[in-house]
């Protein structure tokens, strides 16, 4: 049961083969049995769960099921659930129970689905291997030697290892698509705005975009039916009308342009995940799709802006975490200063301290301009390639990640290094357009390779087409990691 | 040597909305601590603000109302600072784009001058909240009920000259605020508190001195003393050769004297940067319109049609035109009056005014009415009262014993303007007086205002003061 897809639960839940309460458990059991070693869950809390699951059974009785109804799904511990322990992968909230849903949990819980647990992460989304999580690492079901990406490395694993059906993520800078490309699953981030970011915890609000994580296109198209949607409460939340993301899945791919940036397929890809690549295009070709060379010439600076822009944001918004109103604070501490200082060497930890310096740097006096306002001009003009590649294409393909996954411990030293492995993906949220990560086969060391599908503004329902037809005719995101085997 | 002051001020304004500028909590002042303060107040992880539009109306009309540009693209940005009464670690404010831009200027009147002030910008921004030293022994306590309060800060140009020209501005802005309704003006409750930025530099030169900034003056009478104070302190460090240090300082009504808070070595980088979460406010011409149709004739205009449409001296229509409801409770008098508007306002200005603040009564307050006012001036218009029982009879309407004609009537104060009875009466006081008629008709005609007195005081006041001038003058003249 546990390595059925979402949209064959949502069938068997309404037919009343299975109940919420048998799936809800199924899961349960399997986070009991393998978290301990993947540690993709930060909080599992069954009763909570169980109560949700024993009231999505009574609305499937009552016949008021949507499809999500009676579905566990895994959140990423950014969002802010009521009453379940919301920590952000950081001591700093280790003890927060947030009072309030988040707009994303708000719509599972109006759609009846189950909340399974919060996953881990990155701590406060700042890492691309979930090594930064004050909660410890999480491991690549694939391969336990290997990082499962970041930030949204639990979601990523969980889903991966079939400890839930369907996990949230959110996306700064690669947090959705590069955790899904290194465990084989499939991710979206949408257009920026059309997830509320009400109750995610910010890291860089410019850049922060909540989307699913699953195992198929199909099943990210109904989750996103779900978490999309306008949100008075977040004024960065677009006032559109409300889309079925599922309409498109089944169109044919003849005629699709597919625009490959030369920059993508240029020196740092490696071999095996270049031949992947081609090898998904290749089937592109044959799904009748035409790929036409564009280019990106200024997504070269795509790291550095980020690493200008989303600091200096996340200086600010990280500010908040004081010690004065919740979470964290120093057990001892003389004056005022003397708690927020030690409060927040604390609270905190390397990387996001190291953010936090960079960010306040660059909005500092005299650097502002040099930096920040610099780096504001480079985004649109990264923003500007992207316009200027659509007049030819209709999508963007490329490998998610240069790499596969990384070894733990790896590039935990070398921070100039670990951001590099968001290269590919950073341009897409500085852009603020869309892009998902399908699995397209395994590199030579066996771990999976992500194929990135980048749209353009609000074509979230095309992507999900093109790679559900992909999935037709592939069978890389059935593959389930050989470690726990079939069940 | 001869210096000369330079003061510019900056006011924070509260807006008068029923919501915060960036959360639903609701404004009011004085409910318990933390009870108006919402999960966006408290900067929970993961909330976001949203804009209330409702301050962006009342800025506008303030710009408006001062003759400034509106930018129709303003920006919120984030000025970040650590403090336990700043939930967010940033305070959401206006830097390089306020709402408010340049053009606008505010006409004080100090003394027998008027002068002009220019307005150099006016952004909005949210309150922080307020930290609670005495209650808490060993810790402080922090009230959110404030936090997120909408303001609007107004800037000058270095354009005021002293301490009277600092107080008449602030006092017109004050005044200004209320007149438009976009602030209460309650300095108690902090709703409009001024920071004066002060600095002297030898008359006739064209550089500005180095300046110093005294925080959070919250009353006209403490800005005057705190700039007074700061004005000597800088000339005496100058004429003993000695260098201004720019700082800030705040002002202790206690002690009369500025003290220095901190220097700009100590101040804080702000690390301003545009707030992510927020879009930039953009005002259209709709909003524009909505916000000009809203505004009130205002008292510069009103003040010039009081001199040219009621023939008030300028010094009248300037105390008229002084706050919103004064002038409407003026111009409804004279209505009912039909005309009489220097009568009407020497009541208003004299009588009624030192009642009101004797009381600390608002005009709003005032137990006696406009229509009840020009009911009892009619009667001195048409002679049946004279000015001076008119006195008395206000005193009566203000006790709440009616109208000006029941108090007449039951007080029997009706004005004797029947020449016979009065000429009786003068011919009984020049016949007891012959002393003081002897003295008169030898040419001391100041003994004239002892034969008036006497008159008044055996008619009880009640005489016709012209008549009894006129006849007394008759018969003295014999």
């Amino acid at each position: 049961m546990f390595n059925t897809s979402l949209k064959n639960l949502s069938g068997l839940l309404a037919g009343k083969k299975i109940s919420s309460v048998e799936l809800t458990q199924t899961f349960l059991k399997r986070i009991g049995d393998l978290n301990p070693s993947l540690n993709a869950f930060i909080t599992v809390d069954e009763g909570k769960s169980l109560a949700q699951a024993k009231a999505a059974d009574a609305l499937i009785a009552a016949g008021k099921a949507g499809p999500v109804t009676g579905i566990p799904v895994a959140q990423k511990d950014i969002f802010c659930a009521e009453g379940w322990r919301t920590t952000c992968g950081s001591k700093m909230l280790h003890n927060f129970i947030a009072p309030y849903d988040a707009h994303v949990i708000e719509q599972f819980n109006r759609g009846g689905a189950v909340n399974l647990g919060k996953t881990n992460m990155d701590e406060f989304a700042m890492g691309s291997s979930n090594e930064t999580s004050y909660f410890g690492k999480v491991k690549n079901p694939w391969d336990l030697n290997a990082v499962p990406g970041g930030s949204s490395g639990g979601s990523a694993a969980a889903v991966a290892a079939r400890l839930c059906p369907a996990a949230t993520g959110t996306d700064t800078g690669g947090s959705i698509r590069q955790p899904a490309a290194c465990t084989g699953i499939t991710g979206i981030k949408p257009t920026y705005g059309v997830v509320s970011r009400y109750g995610m915890i910010a890291f860089a609000s410019s850049l922060d975009q909540g989307g699913p994580m699953a195992r198929s296109a199909e099943d990210c198209a109904l989750l996103l039916n779900t978490m999309a949607g306008f949100d008075p409460r977040d004024s960065t939340s677009l006032e559109r009308e409300k889309e079925d993301y599922t309409r498109d899945l089944n169109q044919p791919l003849a005629g699709l342009k597919i625009g490959l940036p030369r920059e993508f397929f240029a020196e740092g890809l490696s071999a095996d995940v270049a031949r992947a690549v081609e090898e998904a295009l290749a089937e592109y070709r044959k799904l009748g799709a035409q790929t036409v060379e564009v280019s990106l010439p200024n997504s070269k600076l795509a790291v550095p802006v980020y690493y200008v822009l989303a600091p200096a944001e996340a200086s600010s918004n990280l500010a908040r975490f004081d010690g004065v109103r919740y979470g964290y604070r120093a057990p001892e501490y003389g004056d005022l200063v003397d708690m927020y200082q030690k409060t927040r060497a604390q609270g905190f930890g390397a990387e996001v301290k190291r953010r936090i310096m960079i960010g306040s740097y660059v909005l500092s006096a005299g650097y502002y301009d040099a930096y920040y306002l610099k780096a504001q001009k480079l985004r649109r003009l990264i923003a500007q390639d992207f316009t200027d590649a659509f007049k030819q294409c209709d999508v963007i393909m490329g490998p998610t990640a240069p790499t596969t996954a990384f070894n733990l411990g790896e590039k935990s030293g070398d921070p100039v290094s670990m951001y590099l492995s968001d290269i590919y993906t950073i341009a897409v949220n500085l852009a603020g357009l869309p892009g998902m990560s399908v699995p397209a086969g395994f590199g030579a060391n066996g771990r999976p390779v992500g194929l990135q599908i980048i749209g353009n503004y609000f074509s979230e329902a095309k992507m999900l087409n093109v790679a559900h037809q992909y999935q037709q005719t592939t069978d890389w995101h059935t593959r389930m990691p050989p470690l726990h085997g079939e069940g | 040597m001869q210096w000369e002051i330079v003061i510019g001020l900056e006011t924070h304004a509260q807006l008068s909305t029923q919501s915060k500028i960036f959360s639903g909590a609701a404004t009011a002042y004085g409910a318990a601590p933390n009870s108006q303060a919402c999960a966006v107040d408290i900067a929970l992880p993961g909330v976001l603000p949203v804009f209330n539009r409702v301050a962006a109306e009342k800025a506008v009309k303030f710009g408006l109302a001062v003759g400034a540009r509106i930018n129709r693209r303003s920006v919120f940005e984030r000025k970040n600072y650590f403090y336990p009464d700043l939930p967010k670690g940033y305070q959401i404010t206006q830097l390089e784009l306020p709402i408010v831009a340049e053009g606008g200027k505010l006409r004080i009147q100090v003394g027998d001058y008027e002068k002009d002030i220019r307005i150099t910008r006016a952004h909005m921004e949210e309150d922080a909240g307020k930290s609670l030293h005495e209650d808490f022994h060993g810790m402080t306590g922090i009230d959110l009920n404030r936090a997120g309060t909408p303001l609007v800060e107004i800037v000058t140009e270095p354009d005021l000259r002293s301490s009277a020209e600092a107080v008449a501005y602030a006092k017109a802005l004050h005044s200004l605020v209320r007149w438009i309704g976009i602030c209460d003006g309650n300095m108690q409750e902090g709703s409009f508190r001024c920071d004066a930025n002060v600095s002297v530099r030898p008359k006739g030169t064209e550089m500005l001195g180095t300046r110093c900034e005294i925080k959070n003056l919250n009353s006209f009478k403490f800005m005057e003393k705190a700039i007074d104070f700061e004005v000597r302190r800088q000339i005496e460090i100058l004429e003993d050769g000695g260098r201004i240090v720019q700082e800030t300082r705040l002002y202790d009504p206690d002690r009369d004297e500025t003290r220095s808070m901190r220097s700009k070595e100590e101040a804080n980088d702000y690390r301003y940067f545009p707030d992510p979460d927020l879009l930039p406010l953009v005002v259209d011409e709709a909003f524009l319109d909505r916000a000009r149709a809203t505004l009130p004739e205002l008292p510069q205009a009103m003040r010039e049609r009081f001199v040219s449409e009621y023939g008030l001296p300028a010094y009248d229509a300037g105390i008229l035109t002084s706050a919103r409801d004064l002038s409407a409770y003026f111009e409804d008098a004279v209505r009912d009056l039909g005309g009489e508007a220097k009568l009407a306002a020497n009541w208003i200005i004299g009588d009624l005014s030192a009642h009101l603040n004797k009381e600390g009564l608002e005009i709003a307050a005032s137990p006696i009415s406009a229509p009840q006012l020009a009911g009892l001036l009619k009667r001195i218009v048409d002679g049946t009262i004279s000015g001076k029982i008119a006195k008395e009879v206000f005193s009566a309407m203000w006790a709440g014993e009616g109208d000006a004609d029941a108090i007449i009537d039951a007080k029997g104060l009706k004005q004797v303007s029947d020449s016979g009875a009065i000429e009786k009466l003068v011919d009984e006081i020049i016949a007891a007086n012959p002393a003081q008629v002897a003295e008169y008709r030898g040419g001391k005609e100041k003994v004239f205002g002892f034969f008036v007195g006497l008159a008044m005081k055996a008619s009880k006041g009640k005489a016709n003061p012209a008549q009894l001038n006129e006849i007394l003058k008759k018969k003295l003249a014999g």
